[in-house]
């Protein structure tokens, strides 16, 4: 460890630590002393541009502007000539193998399995809690994979997946199960192309269902005791309460975990690139974006990906939309 | 146990030993052995690397991690301080503080004012751009990366000439959509009636902002910081992009994703590798949790 570098940067640290807040302060201080500068009139409305103007840059500049440019970019070679679609023919071309077929099929194989077990269990485990007296225990055990990075959930279940040949002894979890429980050959987990996707999708199942349950869980508390007692008192068991009262009440909630999970899903990355890099066949539009850019130098491909993504997501944008103004509407 | 969920188990008025008594106390230790299996079936990934990283080398090649709870024990800690020693996870660990700390700050900062903004301050095209806002919420980074790593170039902003000033304004703009949807929704469910009567008694716009809304805001703002603390913490994209994986400005992410990539056999570091990585958001979970979960229900459950 370099410690000059260390002391070095420091000063730099403790620069932004005070310098932030003072400057915007002090730009928030100045923009008022000028607004009083001002007729009344104008006031009130130069007042609300100089408090939004600062993260309106930022938006623009780090989101808007570069969306915009790489829209451009994958009309582009890497010449900057403009070469039409064929960026996105090459990602298109020789269904189902060949250019981004692959990553595609990924995606979905993610965005159907990932988002459905993770409510599945979401809903499961918040329901089985609700019903225990320690239940912040249980909780925040099953919410702790939320607070580690997803290198590090790699980095676990690329132990759990761990291969060794038949006649060595198996030191992965799973293989050990397979092995001396199954009476069967272990198996390559994350190299077999029949299995592998499978086994990256439950590495971020494991890591994520804790969101769901936390958050599905505060739905189902906010579902009125008496309701629940009053259909008990009606002699209902507690499987129908489930699925006449409980779920159809916590449906709203459902949708809105089951979209933010649909754009989890899609924008799959960190696992992939940590137990696999996207090879043996368990490539994602994320990682198969990176690679293009980084390893093909190919930024007009790497664009085009990255708009094929966008197009996936917009559906689900549109939706987040409509909730939103339908909540807005409401209040 | 709270009243409530009292209520919901249904405290029982059947009589001691009653067959329906016996159904009942049945039906409860089969909740209990269902809800334990299932939190113990979900520790062990992690536990197993746990137990891992305090094993010898070649223990951890020729036995499961699960022989180690049986005696003798044979724990170690040679592989954290092989780790320490061997690749820079200390000098890792001091450029994600680096990183995160800026990163975490400047954002949380410039939303407050914004939100407030969009909360209590009308302009023309405020809900048109905050619906903007909510939109850019689902927009994937990957869509930004190419542009903007263009113009860094262009302008010289890279990690040799400024450090991490570069990786710092991305994630304050990627963070920005996040902590002013949350800060917005959280300024303006707070109560007319405190600006009004503030208002009357003659309190400017910034008296109102500093004295009043921040200190009653604290929660929303802690959730705020620990939330976008955690992301970049654990970011490992958009470092990759903007920082790269030299050894000098690396963070523990990136250090720890090319250790995964390199090793192959030499796993026992990386056991100790990973958990060196999770310590910092741990502590912060472990100890903050509340406001975390705070966070999550703000930012998800809309409205």
């Amino acid at each position: 460890m370099d410690l000059s570098l260390l002391l070095t940067d420091v000063p730099t640290l403790v620069v932004v630590i005070v310098g932030v807040p003072a400057v915007l302060g002090a730009y928030i201080l100045g923009g008022e002393f000028l607004v009083r500068r001002l007729p009344d009139r104008a006031r009130g409305s130069v007042r609300p541009w100089i408090w939004v103007a600062p993260a309106l840059f930022f938006v623009t500049a780090f989101l808007v502007a570069p969306a915009i440019g790489t829209v451009f970019t994958s009309f582009q070679s890497h010449g900057g000539d403009w070469i039409g679609l064929t960026n996105y023919q090459r990602q298109l071309v020789d269904f189902p193998n060949g250019g981004a077929w692959i990553a595609i099929r990924n995606n979905l194989y993610w965005l159907v399995l990932y988002t459905l077990f993770v409510l599945f269990f979401g809903l499961l485990l918040a329901v089985l809690f609700d019903r225990v007296p320690y239940e912040s225990v249980v909780k925040s055990l099953i919410f702790m994979p939320m607070a580690i990075s997803a290198v590090a959930l790699g980095v676990i279940w690329k132990f759990m997946f761990w291969y060794q040949p038949a006649d060595a002894p198996q030191t992965g979890t799973l293989n050990a199960i397979v092995v001396n429980v199954f009476h069967q050959a272990p198996k390559t987990w994350l190299t077999d192309p029949n299995v592998n996707n499978f086994a990256l999708i439950a590495a971020a199942i494991w890591g994520i269902t804790g969101f769901s349950m936390v958050i599905l869980s505060a739905a189902l508390k906010g579902i009125p005791a008496d309701l629940l007692e009053a259909a008990r008192v009606d002699g209902a068991g507690e499987i129908t309460i489930f699925r006449r009262v409980i779920f159809p009440l916590m449906m709203p909630t459902v949708v809105v975990v089951g979209t933010t999970l649909v754009i989890f899903a899609l924008k799959a990355f960190d696992i992939v690139y940590v137990m696999t890099a996207g090879n043996f066949g368990t490539d994602v539009l994320a990682n198969r974006m990176y690679k293009l850019l980084y390893q093909a130098d190919n930024p007009g491909g790497a664009s085009a990906v990255a708009i094929i993504l966008l197009l996936a997501v917009i559906p689900v944008l549109i939706f987040n939309l409509r909730q939103f103004r339908a909540v807005e509407a409401r209040r | 146990m709270t009243a409530e969920a009292a209520a919901r188990v249904g405290v029982s008025h059947t009589a001691r030993f009653s067959p329906a008594w016996v159904a009942e106390r049945l039906q409860g230790a089969v909740l209990h052995v269902a809800v334990i299996s299932l939190t113990v079936a979900w520790m062990v990934p992690a536990a197993g690397l746990l137990i891992s990283s305090f094993r010898h080398f070649t223990d951890i090649n020729q036995s499961g991690w699960w022989t180690a709870l049986a005696p003798p024990y044979n724990f170690t800690l040679e592989n954290y301080v092989q780790v320490l020693q061997s690749s820079n996870m200390g000098q890792s660990l001091f450029n994600s503080f680096m990183i995160t700390i800026p990163a975490t700050l400047i954002p949380v900062t410039i939303a407050a004012f914004a939100a407030y903004a969009f909360a209590w301050m009308k302009f023309p095209g405020r809900d048109w751009i905050f619906l903007a806002l909510v939109g850019l919420l689902a927009v994937p980074l990957q869509l930004s990366f190419i542009p903007v790593l263009k113009v860094f170039v262009s302008i010289g902003l890279v990690v040799q000439n400024w450090g991490f000033v570069g990786v710092w304004l991305a994630h304050t703009g990627y963070g920005l959509p996040f902590s002013i949807y949350l800060l917005a929704n959280f300024f303006r469910a707070l109560p007319s009636d405190l600006f009004e009567s503030a208002e009357i008694d003659g309190a400017g716009t910034l008296t109102v902002f500093f004295r009043i809304v921040l200190p009653l805001s604290v929660p929303a703002i802690a959730s705020l910081v620990i939330f976008q603390f955690l992301w970049i913490w654990n970011d490992l994209l958009v470092a990759l992009i903007y920082v790269g994986g030299t050894k000098s400005v690396a963070p523990l992410t990136v250090t720890l994703a090319n250790l995964t990539n390199s090793l192959g056999q030499g796993y026992n570091l990386l056991t100790a590798a990973a958990f060196i990585s999770m310590i910092i958001p741990l502590v912060v979970f472990l100890s903050l949790q509340r406001y975390f979960v705070r966070g999550i229900l703000a930012g998800s459950v809309k409205g």
